[in-house]
């Protein structure tokens, strides 16, 4: 999201959250919301100030699907693939985007516009199919309705 | 003076169009010069009705659902804001029948009250269990919920007063509560609607928790896929401290007590309690091999009391109301009520809470109406992932922990996910195993291990290689899984696994090579 990230914005995240207990997953979700994602830099300056090793550091980072090691596109689609959703036709829908999209699941369009990704439910199992466009949720989302929201994305992109 | 018109600010309302209708409202009033006052409440849980949009008249809140940005100049040409007829006109909302055969203990303010205010929520019961409590000694807290037969909202259904004199009675300089706000269950959303639609809830059920066991401190770990909920009770727990509800002084009390909420990362076992205070702590979400129990030495090595959203919400209507009152809804051993998810591929879903002993074909077909398609319903999952399917011929079973265990299931948080007769079950049984392999914490092997063999297995039976002998070893992997895995992810993913191969066996055996 922001490929001019500056490094230095790191530290004033591990001064306000350092001594929080239990603080690793509070220090990296702050880093990704700066960055958009948690950059390779930052893990010796966050393991340093926890006292942890570099290893522990990125071991928690690629544990969660949720922290990124790579910057995304502008536009992050993340569509549920979990039961409730698939009962009302996730799977054609999912199918749908990467057609639309032109990649797979994790991965990123080919001009870096979109990133495709699957979720594990999104709360909003009695409407779906349900998808996230970077912070806005749809619901009841068909395949046609998926393209439209697709388009409104990449034009404000 | 102003009407009141209520638009949900519940995000599948909002998933559905519900700020886009608040809008449309708010700029027709102002065109028409009309003076109204728009509040932003919790959802009632009628999702089929989303966005459900309330007027306030004299007979009561008048609902028009679903409504939609398009509709708002024609429900203002039908004087709607005075009742008036309407082709999306639904009547007084509490006579709805969705909502008016419900038994709402938990539920009782979510949908009337603006989530957020602190007003609405005092001068709908709020705090009134709180006040009690501080009016009891730590023992007689306990024995209050003990004796109201709450037990955890979660899927483990274990007591939750005798979890909580294991914590008050282990000596500790510190102690925690942490409220497992990790709903990754596929079909569930009640922890959601309860952070969203009534934080206010949570905050006085962990406050209580805290005063019960003597701790000061509390988490709530909730997921990170559920942006509103964080927002809501972020907001909430600064206004609950600024009024004194949470800090160092709880009402002037002399207790202590205060909330840190904190975000997951996408992972699914972290809804295990173990993992969860892993993962609090600040590591990766690895299951940890239980004794101790967290409630001698959980997080940070502390005493803890870790409970699902649910049951900590239904502690302050027990301590409000009295033990007694919740104890007497329900069946056997399953006291009080369960807020149930009606989900999936169902025409009329959403929130239904019910006292424990309503069937399951009374979910279906009374509150549910039968399947959104219209074709008939080939198979229900109970239970989230890990649940069970179940054909049609065991709809008539009672909602009841006991009942769903005898079955080979589980209740588990009470989410219902409907299929349809379109449904290839050895695709699901599939699903499991694969979803199991994708969120498996990798810890112990049959789990690890077992799910991504299970997922291959599956894969040659869809494929029509040696059919029978891949079902063969899919059964002995299942045995494996349910026997040796440290926590339930291993250890009940064979549930929808089993449950597939037994009871719909026509779609593993007999089925044609594509």
């Amino acid at each position: 999201m922001n490929a001019s990230f500056d490094l230095h914005e790191i530290d004033p995240i591990l001064d306000a959250l350092g001594r929080l207990p239990g603080a690793l997953l509070p220090i990296l979700h702050a880093v990704q919301a700066k960055a958009g994602y948690v950059p390779a830099e930052a893990v010796p300056m966050i393991a340093e100030r926890l006292n942890l090793s570099r290893a522990e550091v990125h071991g928690v980072i690629s544990y969660y699907h949720h922290f990124r090691q790579h910057p995304a596109g502008k536009t992050v689609v993340q569509v549920c693939r979990a039961e409730a959703c698939q009962a009302v036709g996730a799977e054609a829908l999912a199918q749908h985007a990467m057609a639309e999209i032109g990649c797979d699941f994790h991965a990123t369009s080919a001009d870096g516009a979109v990133t495709l990704e699957p979720v594990y439910c999104l709360g909003q199992c009695a409407c779906g199919p349900a998808v996230m466009i970077n912070d806005d949720l749809y619901a009841r989302v068909t395949p046609a309705r998926l393209t439209s929201l697709l388009n409104q994305a990449r034009s404000k992109a | 003076m102003s009407i009141t018109i209520y638009v949900p600010r519940d995000s599948t309302a909002i998933a559905l169009g519900a700020n886009a209708v608040a809008h449309a409202i708010a700029a027709e009033a102002a065109k028409r010069q009309i003076a109204i006052k728009l509040v932003r409440n919790g959802s009632r849980g009628i999702f089929w009705l989303e966005p459900l949009v309330e007027v306030a008249t004299t007979a009561g809140r008048i609902a028009y659902g679903p409504v939609m940005p398009e509709d708002v100049a024609s429900l203002f040409d039908a004087d709607f804001l005075h009742g008036g007829a309407h082709a999306l006109a639904q009547g007084l909302t509490e006579d709805i029948p969705f909502l008016k055969n419900q038994e709402r203990l938990t539920f009782a303010r979510v949908g009337i009250t603006d989530p957020v205010s602190l007003d609405d929520y005092l001068a709908h019961e709020g705090f009134a269990g709180l006040r009690n409590a501080l009016t009891l000694t730590q023992e007689q807290i306990v024995q209050q919920v003990t004796d109201s037969g709450l037990r955890g909202r979660g899927g483990a259904a274990f007591p939750t007063g005798i979890k909580w004199n294991t914590v008050r009675a282990t000596q500790s300089a510190q102690k925690y509560i942490v409220c497992n706000a990790d709903e990754g269950d596929s079909g569930t959303f009640s922890d959601r609607m309860v952070m969203e639609d009534d934080p206010f809830m949570l905050i006085e059920g962990m406050t209580i928790a805290g005063l019960a066991v003597g701790a000061d401190m509390g988490y709530i770990y909730v997921r990170s896929e559920y942006p509103h909920a964080i927002a809501a009770l972020n907001e909430a727990v600064a206004i609950a401290r600024a009024h004194h509800y949470l800090g160092r002084d709880v009402l002037q009390s002399g207790h202590a007590f205060d909330i840190d909420v904190r975000v997951g990362a996408g992972s699914y076992v972290c809804g295990e309690e173990t993992a969860l205070l892993e993962s609090l702590e600040g590591r990766r979400g690895i299951v940890r091999a239980k004794p101790p129990l967290p409630a001698i030495s959980g997080l940070f090595g502390q005493p803890t009391v870790i409970n699902n959203v649910i049951s900590l919400a239904s502690v302050p209507i027990i301590l409000a109301r009295g033990a007694a009152f919740y104890r007497d809804y329900g069946m056997g051993r399953s006291r009080g009520t369960l807020p149930i998810q009606l989900a999936g591929n169902i025409k009329r879903g959403g929130l239904v809470e019910k006292a424990f002993g309503v069937t399951l074909r009374d979910m279906l077909t009374t509150f549910g109406g039968g399947t959104a398609s219209g074709k008939p319903i080939k198979a229900v999952q109970v239970g989230g992932p890990l649940g069970a399917y179940l054909p049609e011929s065991q709809f008539d079973t009672p909602l009841d922990y006991e009942a769903f265990l005898a079955l080979g299931g589980t209740l588990g948080h009470g989410g219902i996910v409907v299929f349809d007769e379109s449904t290839d079950m050895l695709k699901m049984a599939r699903y499991a195993m694969e979803f199991c392999a994708i969120e498996s914490c990798g810890k112990c092997t049959p789990c690890r291990i077992g799910s991504t063999r299970g997922k291959e297995a599956l894969d040659k039976v869809i494929a029509g290689e040696d059919r029978e002998q891949q079902i063969h070893l899919v059964r002995d992997l299942c045995d494996i899984m349910l026997n040796g895995s440290l926590c339930a992810m291993g250890g009940m993913t064979p549930f929808p696994v089993l449950s597939a191969l037994n009871h719909f066996p026509q779609d593993f055996h007999a089925k044609e090579i594509k």
